[in-house]
């Protein structure tokens, strides 16, 4: 049994000839999104915020949002938010017009105790004919907690993948991967900047997936350097960076897309609570190659690993396997 | 390299086998389960609260409010230490986390320290030289106060929800002062919070009726005597409260921690609680009423009197009734909490997911459906780019599933919505090894080397960034483990194990079945 579809020839892109324009538009890119966090910010989730998310479904027919807002007004519990939604994943929510409702509310004034009052007095509130799907409260407390939490875990991945690169191949390679990786890191959060998605923790999840994702992928076509570095002793730096690239090029494409398809199959069939967490993923995938291809590849150019150090390496390699 | 040791044959053939056998379970409902035989696996991936609905609380024990409480006690035992040995002193206060106070005369400091420090061994007492003192827990004895607080919280919370029947609730401590509560199938936890937000610390102290409570809140509260709010549910007896509240005297007569036993009735057709002393407390109580007839004393619950009836007689049964406008919903509420015992400290809510079981099993389904469409995908796309080889990819990737799903059930490891995603993703990039792998022999191919040493050409070379590329996302994993809370951590579980067994089953399987296939059809040529 023979494939279908096959890449015969080793394609020779010249990614060298395009680097600057990758540059430029992930510079851009960069500059627009912390600009972005620090003007407009993020749309943070109450997983963050602090505050209560709960999500209803009206079994008498169409919801009638304003009656419900009205009701919800009458409680004095801050500004509250609601939202129809449609979910054609689900039976249940897949009526339109909606009678699936987003309600949120701010965060309480006085403290953790206040916050846990609102989901009693929203209830009542509403009154009968409504099912509660999903109930969230998180306390002040939490929120922030939850925010130190996640900045540190994403340092600390960037940190401890750098550690590994520096670890298994040069310094060099070591800064660019991680450049290229914070550089996808910091986009994401940039999309979720543009359109206010909402942030919440299973974004975070994607995010630090991205980051291994992001590294695999790098690491990917630095082994290939590398090993041509040992191979062609005298190419320009240039060609060499090219060639690693064109050869790992079907994988990259291969891999790209296998992932990109169980993404998308959760995008499309994975309902509503992981709709933040597949765009996310979806986002980082596509980022993450365009950013081992035209940033952390390209960074090698300038902060050229020592040639001579690699051959020393692969020599002694050799001398080893001989014996 | 493309040569198996028939023990290593053996050894891959019975992991996957036992994968397989280890997932089976899943297949099944428990009650086909139950009819197996013994010797069959029978556990089951556990489903995290966000699949099967239920209720997920994070509580906080408030252990400063404990502490300053105990000081609020030992303050009384200073003034009267301090008095019975005629030690002139001022400004006696708790001040943050200790006790505060300066001794007048200076040449009886020693004095003053010595007698003080007899209250309490846990206590530290400092008095300078300009008779200043401060008194303190020292840091072990806080500590332990700490540990045994959240311990004994446990216990409590555990009666309470035991006593509303609960099924299988999970509680189990969380960070220092955090206790994690998971009540699977409760959908809406309003009766747990109001029952866990109370600390039910009831006492049975006597009312003061030399002053009344307008007076002692202007200022003229004799000492030994505090000024409690009436209940909600007491507003009924009015005889001796005047502006809802009471001024009782702040030494107890006998405290809650002696009841045995508590329940709801009715008495004349009203709700009422009624109570068991253990053989100290029913003693006690006999003689505090015995020296009392015809004056009231106050059923006192977290701080609030329920009521305040006059004693009659002596009640000497260890027995008695708490009446005082209760629903019946209050009554059995209330009798539930004094047999749980009081907390030892307040507890407050600091986060609460509660997910109804109609949304659980739409999440189910439609991470099923996910992963079912994802993992397909990817086996046709497979197929499509590496024929036959990508058939030997999609058999290791099958297993691979298999061989999660096992070490899901084995280690008891929650599956939640962002773990089935998780799942769907490793899926994906589980054939990033088989991608690197093939792309690789198809180059020694091209780089004209013989059929046999691009396969194993293929397999070396690409092994060392396939390793790589697995540690880096497995930090990620990790990290996010270590870090996340809840459904993220099931993702974290679910990526990592699946890390784990891709590099076993994209390698060693797929290896396995090549070597199989080159030895049994002797190919002229690689249908790369």
């Amino acid at each position: 049994m023979r494939p279908l579809i096959v890449i015969r020839r080793v394609p020779k892109i010249d990614f060298m000839r395009w680097h600057l324009y990758g540059f430029a538009f992930s510079l851009a890119l960069t500059a627009l999104t912390i600009g972005l966090f620090f003007t407009v910010g993020l749309n943070y989730g109450i997983d963050f915020t602090g505050g209560t998310l709960i999500e209803v479904r009206v079994t008498t027919g169409p919801a009638d949002l304003a009656a419900m807002r009205a009701k919800l007004d009458a409680l004095r519990v801050g500004e509250p938010s609601l939202q129809g939604y449609v979910d054609k994943t689900t039976a249940d929510c897949a009526a339109s017009p909606p009678v699936c409702v987003l309600i949120r509310l701010p965060q309480q004034p006085g403290g953790d105790a206040a916050q846990m009052r609102v989901v009693q007095k929203t209830r009542e509130a509403l009154g009968p004919g409504i099912e509660y799907r999903r109930t969230e409260v998180v306390g002040p407390s939490v929120g922030s907690e939850l925010i130190r939490a996640g900045v540190l875990a994403t340092v600390l991945a960037l940190g401890a993948i750098l550690i590994y690169i520096w670890f298994r191949f040069e310094w060099q390679f070591g800064i660019g991967a991680t450049i290229a990786t914070l550089h996808d890191v910091v986009t994401t959060v940039g999309l979720f900047a543009i359109f206010q998605l909402e942030f919440n923790l299973t974004t975070l999840a994607a995010i630090l997936t991205i980051a291994g994702y992001s590294i695999n992928d790098t690491v990917v076509i630095y082994d290939r350097v590398r090993e041509s570095m040992r191979k062609y002793r005298t190419m320009p730096f240039r060609d060499l960076i090219n060639l690693a690239l064109n050869e790992t090029l079907s994988r990259t494409i291969l891999t790209v897309s296998t992932v990109a398809l169980a993404v998308l199959a959760l995008l499309f069939f994975g309902g509503a609570v992981l709709r933040g967490f597949s765009i996310a993923m979806l986002w980082g995938i596509v980022i993450g190659t365009y950013s081992s291809l035209f940033i952390a590849a390209p960074l090698l150019y300038y902060v050229q690993p020592n040639r001579r150090a690699i051959a020393r390496g692969a020599d002694a390699g050799a001398e080893r396997a001989s014996r | 390299m493309l040569y198996f040791a028939n023990w290593k044959v053996l050894l891959i053939c019975g992991i996957c086998a036992l994968g397989v056998l280890l997932s089976l379970p899943n297949l099944f409902t428990p009650a086909q389960l139950a009819q197996l035989p013994s010797f069959v696996p029978h556990k089951q991936v556990a489903l995290g609260l966000d699949l099967r609905g239920g209720s997920y609380l994070l509580l906080e024990v408030d252990v400063a409010a404990a502490q300053r409480d105990r000081l609020g006690t030992i303050i009384d035992s200073v003034r009267n230490t301090l008095r019975d040995a005629h030690i002139g002193y001022t400004g006696l206060n708790v001040e943050g986390d200790a006790i505060t106070f300066t001794i007048r005369e200076p040449d009886r400091i020693e004095e003053a320290k010595k007698a003080v420090g007899k209250i309490d061994p846990d206590l530290t007492v400092e008095i300078g030289s300009d008779g200043s003192g401060t008194m303190k827990f020292s840091t072990v004895a806080t500590e332990s106060r700490r540990r045994q607080a959240v311990e004994q919280s446990i216990e409590i919370i555990r009666r309470r929800i035991d006593e509303t029947g609960t099924k299988e609730p999970t509680i189990q401590r969380e960070g220092q002062n955090r206790i994690l509560v998971q009540l699977p199938g409760v959908d809406n936890p309003e009766h747990v919070k109001a029952l866990l937000g109370r600390t039910a610390k009831l006492s049975f102290q006597l009312v003061d009726q030399s002053v009344t409570v307008e007076d002692a809140r202007r200022g003229r509260l004799p000492p030994g005597d505090e000024i409690l709010p009436a209940a909600e549910e007491g507003r009924g007896s009015r005889s001796v409260a005047s502006a809802g509240a009471y001024v009782v005297r702040k030494r107890v007569m006998v405290g809650g921690d002696t009841l045995v036993d508590a329940q709801a009735t009715f008495q004349n057709n009203e709700p009422v609680v009624s109570f068991k002393f253990d053989t100290v407390g029913g003693k006690r109580f006999g003689d505090a009423t015995r020296e009392n007839v015809g004056k009231p004393f106050a059923i006192v619950l977290d701080s609030k009197v329920i009521s305040a009836p006059v004693i009659r007689e002596p009640i000497l049964g260890g027995s008695g009734i708490i009446s005082g406008s209760f629903t019946v919903q209050s009554a059995s509420d209330l009798a539930l909490l004094l047999r749980a015992g009081a907390l030892p400290a307040p507890i407050q809510i600091l986060e609460e997911r509660t997910v109804g079981a109609e949304l659980g099993a739409d999440s189910i389904h439609a991470g099923a459906v996910a992963s079912i469409v994802g993992v397909s995908l990817v086996i046709i796309f497979m197929v499509l780019f590496y024929g036959l080889f990508g058939v030997f990819a999609d058999i290791a990737l099958l297993f691979n599933l298999c061989l999660m799903l096992g070490a899901l059930s084995v280690l008891g490891a929650t599956l939640t919505l962002p773990g089935i995603a998780g799942v769907a993703l490793t899926m994906g990039m589980a054939v990033d090894a088989n991608v690197l792998i093939y792309e690789r022999i198809r180059e020694e191919v091209r780089g004209g080397r013989s059929l046999l040493s691009s396969l194993e050409a293929g397999f070396t070379r690409a092994f060392g960034t396939i390793l790589d590329s697995h540690v880096t996302t497995l930090v990620a994993g990790i990290l996010l483990y270590w870090l996340g809370s809840g459904p993220v951590k099931g993702f974290a579980v679910t990526l990592s194990i699946g890390v784990l067994t891709s590099l076993f089953s994209a390698i060693l399987v797929t290896r396995l079945q090549i070597v199989t296939w080159l030895r049994r059809y002797k190919p002229k040529a690689i249908p790369l």
